[in-house]
């Protein structure tokens, strides 16, 4: 086990990944240094890229550890403190707010204290008087806590998101500290919950965990609990369910508080695999291994996973091997134990008889390598890994919709009737009771079809929209191009996976480095053979570790799985090289002179950039759709459309740092002059896929109207502007991985929550202001808008505290009606979203998920699973909203919105850049919600925001203060 | 079975039935074509021998029955996959008793039988490509989607994704298997849409070989202990341009049979027997 270098090289690592942190504003010495001393060496980086635990942790993590390597009262750390040192932040902490820290404890917090304070291990309560004493560590992440607390449903996402937009959630934290107006609403909740409950957590195997968690806790924390009660690294591929208030199963939320996610006062837990991996053999650890056997076991033996008599009968055999060793012919009436298990729902005499004749035959073979067989044998079931929910397509036929991770599959009864690669989908929605799917145009086709579903309700409608957001997420957002440029996945709603991608995760594993952990099968215990092979393979994962290598790909050729390398089903992209991407799209082409007819003129480059043949191969299931870049037409029509307004209607409400509530909706009917038709005005919540630069960008010149905007900012702008531009003619961010900039490939619009009673109880403090524009009558246009401030701008030259005090999150919430936040730029530190709008957008609603129906039904130009109109979703055209301005047509050039948010704030800015008559107009748009929990002075609150923003914006003016009270009728907010 | 997908395209045994003469006048057939019955005969000794003499399979020869003119297209009264074999019901309604010596055959060779009984369900072997990972079964005249549920229900290890057939007779009267991940394909349109249905079914990554003509894809692949890959295929006679397509399959064994009487009754290559293999079953 390493300390001090282990601790250092995570601190490079992390800094590496941002170099565009060396604007941070606190600076902690050591640190920039380390920054300079790695920033731009792209190599290093790559070999570096991965050292450490800190990879393991969420990149919100990494950000504090980064201060806590300024704390004084840090010791080196031992790697696996560092991880946990990672998670402190250490940074201006007031001493008074420890026993805040307490109660809000976060779970990165307890686990800190867990290792520090052994004698605090599991109560936070506990540890009150222990934390006094480390008031620095903690107090701020107390306060970030809090800071969770408050902003509940949008810290999470923000581990998705940048280090940047984390560090700058940090400092806000640190600051808010100082901001009297924020405080009191906050302490006062915290305050009040110092409560700890017990949960009982059904483990794979069984038996049951029980701990103790803070009545506030969040999801992760009592995962972190559950996993380190495992001794699981690899922990990305499973969570925790509880059921719902409807029996049904559902994920918890790490990012959200378990209380706020679970039935009353029903703190039930099942641990269980969420991601099943394709290829199991890629995995690290055995007892990761172990523990997804242990869940294929039940998924194989109730049924779910199923599989034919000679498949049970062979993963039965293995699964003996595993648990008792070598079959023993003197071993007493050896089917007695047999029919004690359960391998299959309706297990025969003759498949026992079945299942020990194969064990039989496996002599030899050590637990591990029994494990190894049994999920080789299991991830080629058609069904391995297949999440299935009831739905109805379009004629009401019962059908089932699969998620996986190559796609969604549509089953009726058994059998395979459509199927939706990832790559194929832009855009998942779901709206009431239907679930949505764009599909991206065919070759032949000009538009994209949306594919709709009716699911029983609008609960599990939300609940599929949300599997297919995190397996989404999970399996098809690889590793990033650039290291330094990570794709994530952005929301617009409060619901985003939280996790690391696949890659991620598989990049990380390939940093574990302790001995193979020992652990205890089921029956082992019945058993006291020794037989357990892990030592020996972990001599093989360790070496390879020590080599430095990539992962998977060498892991596997020495280690005795080998033949899971040649399954060309499964795809081990090397996470760090971008080139990848683009070369697997053809690989097929592989069986040279026959493919000819396929070719692409790509192909060429394919072949000569071959690494091998069936690395390749692997890779191509994971890689971008094979057809030449398809041009997003959306994001064509955005840059070609012209806009009558300079901006799409934006609704003046914004949405509660809770999102997705309808209480913004229902706002928006009353605010917005036009009543809203609920029946065409789609409002949704948008997910929009980006990628993220932090490489600073040449500042641009000519957003000549901008005049109160900021250096930063214009960056953005420019940005945008160039993705614009080109996106005309090319998706060109998919596949130009150094291009800093990138545009959305695929949405995933959240509904925004139907009922209003599900809201927490809060005040809403609304800000509109407007700031400059070219036209001073352009403001009047705006009177319904509000608007702002390039005061979120990263670095600017007037940022300070104000700033700092609403860190920067995600378009948060997208309220226009069908906006479809699409191309994402971002820069450094705060969350910057470009969101465009285009004034009209109409989507064919089709429905087929049948392909023998769509052939029926036949469209020359199209293929097969496609398309025939059913229903038209017409947004509405801001145009008409806007009926108080001049009304003279502008060319909307760009859109972006920035969303930030701290404690109790959410600043949400939406720039706007026009065409109008060869003059340009920047529009900036500020709004700022405020929530509290508890009685919040909005007064004093609004005053000081406003204030703020006319420190940032003096020529900036307010057209609307919304104040808007939710009480609090269900506890269910989902 | 050494694991789920092993060996695809190892065979043991094949069974196939004697033409009969009513195959000439009374067999199904799409066109208004003329049938020499004693060529028919001889195209299939020929058949036969191959399997038996060059490939080395063991031959499970059911009776003729004159009764049963189609009854020579074997490959539609089971699909055998592993050692489980489903006992089909034909679409053809004059064709149903096929199953009957069929049935007897397979169960000699301890094969698992799983019987179509529903009588809502149709299906033929000829509508059922194995892919060696999944299943794609035709919907075509001969075979409905409660044929296929109960196909899925007999293999329920493999995906089994369903395929609309527009035109030519069966699924694999214009496609087949060349070798593991390679489908053969012909060129007409109604093939490659079907191709691209299939395409994106699938999980998997198939690669493609195109033939000029449709019922020239129809070959069977199998990949022998001393052989290696072996390909049966159409006749230079019969199809010369795809003669040619073949003929740039280097790796594998290319043997050239002669199908240009049962071709007339819509009979194919892979029509003509059902292959097994009993050496992989525990």
């Amino acid at each position: 086990m390493t300390t001090e270098a282990g601790s250092e090289t995570e601190v490079k690592e992390k800094a590496e990944k941002s170099p565009a942190r060396l604007s941070q504003s606190e600076k902690d010495t050591s640190e920039s240094q380390e920054v300079a001393a790695t920033e731009g060496e792209a190599e290093r980086q790559k070999e570096k890229e991965g050292k450490g635990i800190s990879r393991y942790l969420p990149t919100w993590f990494k950000k504090q550890k980064s201060q806590s390597q300024t704390s004084p009262t840090k010791e080196v750390p031992s790697p696996e403190e560092a991880s946990n040192q990672e998670e402190v932040p250490e940074v201006n902490g007031h001493p008074e707010e420890v026993e805040e820290n307490e109660a809000l404890s976060s779970p990165v917090q307890e686990q800190v204290e867990e290792k520090e304070t052994e004698s605090h291990s599991n109560a936070s309560a506990d540890t009150e008087p222990a934390l006094e004493t480390k008031v620095e560590e903690k107090s701020v992440e107390g306060v970030k806590a809090a800071g969770e607390g408050g902003a509940q449903e949008e810290l999470p996402e923000k581990q998705q998101q940048q280090k940047e937009e984390a560090e700058v959630k940090e400092r806000a934290e640190g600051t808010e500290g100082q901001t009297s107006i924020f405080q009191s609403p906050l302490r006062l909740v915290r305050k009040s919950r110092m409560k700890l409950v017990v949960c009982h957590v059904t483990l794979l195997d069984g038996s049951d965990f029980t701990c103790e968690v803070e009545k506030r806790a969040k999801g992760l924390f009592l995962f972190f609990k559950v996993c380190e009660h495992l001794n699981l690294l690899e922990k990305d591929y499973f969570g925790l369910t509880y059921m719902d208030h409807h029996e049904q199963k559902c994920w918890l939320d790490p990012t959200k508080e378990i209380k706020r996610q679970i039935r009353s006062n029903n703190w039930q837990f099942a641990f269980n695999v969420k991601f099943y991996p394709p290829d199991p053999s890629l995995l690290t650890e055995d007892i990761t291994r172990y523990l997804l056997c242990l869940q294929l076991r039940e998924d194989v033996a109730s049924g779910r996973l199923p599989c034919s008599f000679v498949t049970h009968a062979l993963l039965g055999s293995y699964t003996l091997q595993a648990e008792f060793g070598d079959y023993e012919p003197e071993q007493p009436r050896p089917l007695d134990y047999i029919s004690q298990l359960s391998f299959a729902p309706n297990q025969s005499k003759e498949m026992e008889e079945k299942i020990l004749e194969l064990h039989k035959s496996h002599k030899g073979m050590t637990p591990a390598q029994a494990d190894t067989q049994f999920l080789e044998n299991a991830k080629k079931l058609s069904m391995y890994g297949v999440d299935l929910h009831h739905a109805k397509d379009s004629e009401g036929v019962d059908i089932m919709l699969g998620v996986c991770a190559n796609g969604l599959l549509v089953f009726k009864d058994r059998l395979r009737i459509n199927r939706f690669a990832w790559p194929k989908i832009l855009k998942i929605s779901y709206k009431r009771n239907n679930f949505y799917i764009k599909i991206r145009p065919g070759e032949t086709e000009q538009f994209e079809s949306t594919v709709g579903f009716k699911l029983q309700n609008h609960r599990s409608a939300k609940r599929l929209w949300k599997v297919c957001v995190e397996n989404h997420s999970f399996f098809r957002l690889n590793a990033p191009e650039p290291p330094t440029t990570p794709r994530f996945l952005t929301l617009g709603s409060k619901f985003r996976y939280s996790g690391r991608t696949q890659t991620q995760t598989r990049l990380a594993s390939t940093l574990i480095d302790r001995p193979a952990p020992a652990f205890e099968r089921t029956s082992s215990k019945r058993i006291s053979r020794s037989l357990d092979g892990a030592p020996m393979i972990s001599i093989t994962e360790a070496s390879t570790t020590e080599n430095g290598h990539e992962p998977h790909l060498e892991l596997h050729s020495d280690s005795k799985v080998e033949e899971a390398d040649s399954n060309p089903g499964r795809v081990e992209a090397p996470p760090a090289q971008s080139p990848m991407r683009v070369r697997v799209d053809n690989i097929y082409v592989r069986h040279s002179n026959l493919m000819l007819e396929d070719h692409d003129k790509t192909q060429e480059e394919v072949l000569k950039h071959q690494a091998s043949v069936s690395e390749l191969k692997r890779s191509f299931m994971e890689a971008p759709p094979p057809s030449p870049p398809q041009h997003n037409l959306w994001e064509k029509r955005i840059t070609s459309s012209p806009a009558t307004t300079p901006r799409v209607q934006q609704p003046t409400t914004v949405p509660v740092t809770d999102a997705a509530s309808t209480a913004a909706f229902a706002a928006d009917n009353s605010d917005t002059k036009e009543p809203i038709k609920t029946t065409e005005v789609e409002i949704e919540e948008t997910v929009v896929v980006r990628e993220i630069s932090t490489k600073p960008v040449v500042p641009d010149e000519h957003a000549q109207g901008a005049k109160a905007e900021e250096a930063a900012q214009k960056k953005k702008m420019k940005q945008r502007e160039s993705v614009s531009s080109e996106s005309e003619s090319e998706d060109e961010a998919e596949y130009h991985p150094n291009v800093s900039v990138s545009i959305s490939h695929t949405q995933i619009p959240e509904e925004r929550e139907e009922e209003e009673e599900e809201e927490e109880q809060e005040k809403l403090t609304e800000v509109s202001q407007t700031a400059q524009s070219v036209n001073p009558e352009e403001e009047k246009k705006e009177v319904e808008e509000a608007t702002v401030t390039p005061g979120e701008a990263p670095n600017g030259p007037t940022q300070h505290a104000e700033a700092d005090a609403r860190p920067v999150a995600p378009v948060h919430e997208e309220e226009v009606p069908k906006v479809n936040g699409e191309a994402t730029v971002v820069d450094a530190r705060p969350q910057v979203i470009c969101c465009s709008q285009p004034p009209v957008v109409k989507t064919e609603m089709v429905t087929i998920s049948d392909t023998f129906a769509a052939q029926k039904t036949e469209i020359a130009t199209k293929e097969v699973p496609i398309v025939h109109t059913e229903t038209k979703t017409i947004t509405y055209e801001a145009a008409q909203l806007d009926g108080s301005g001049d009304g003279e047509p502008g060319v909307l050039m760009t859109a972006q919105t920035i969303t930030s948010e701290s404690l109790c704030t959410t600043t949400t800015t939406h720039i706007t850049k026009t065409l109008k008559g060869g003059l340009s107009e920047t529009r900036i748009e500020k709004r700022i919600v405020i929530t509290g929990d508890c009685d919040i002075d909005h007064d004093e609150a609004l005053a000081q925001a406003i204030k703020e923003a006319k420190e940032q914006h003096p020529d900036m003016s307010v057209t609307r203060v919304v104040v808007h009270k939710e009480t609090e009728l269900a506890e269910e907010e989902d | 079975m050494a694991g789920l997908m092993a060996g695809f395209g190892c065979y043991t045994h094949a069974i196939v039935r004697e033409v009969p003469t009513s195959l000439a006048k009374e067999a199904l057939r799409t066109s208004q074509a003329e049938v020499d019955s004693t060529k028919a005969q001889k195209e299939h000794d020929a058949y036969v021998h191959v399997l038996r003499t060059t490939l080395g399979l063991e031959i499970v020869e059911l009776p003729v029955d004159e009764t049963l003119p189609d009854s020579v297209f074997v490959e539609d009264a089971a699909v055998v996959c592993g050692d489980t074999a489903l006992i089909t019901r034909p679409g053809a309604e004059s064709r149903r008793r096929e199953t009957e010596a069929m049935k007897g055959a397979l169960k000699d060779l301890n094969l698992n039988i799983v019987e179509m009984i529903d009588e809502n369900a149709t299906l033929d072997g000829g509508d059922v490509l194995f892919t060696g990972r999944e299943f794609f079964v035709g919907l075509s005249k001969r075979t409905n989607q409660r044929g296929a549920e109960i196909l899925a229900d007999a293999f329920k290890d493999y995906a089994v994704s369903t395929v609309p057939v527009v035109e030519g007779l069966h699924l694999k009267s214009f496609c087949s298997m060349g070798g593991p991940g390679l489908i053969i394909i012909g060129s007409s349109e109604p093939a490659q849409k079907a191709l691209k249905i299939m395409q994106q079914m699938s999980d998997h990554r198939y690669d493609k070989l195109t033939v000029p003509d449709d019922l020239a894809a129809n070959c069977i692949y199998m990949n022998l202990p001393n052989k290696g890959q072996v390909l049966l295929h159409c006749t230079e006679e019969e199809y010369p341009e795809s003669v040619k397509v073949y003929d740039k399959l280097k790796d594998h064994m290319l043997i050239p049979v002669s199908n240009s009487e049962k071709v007339r009754v819509d009979g194919a290559l892979t029509c003509c027997s059902v292959l097994i293999n009993k050496k992989s079953n525990h």
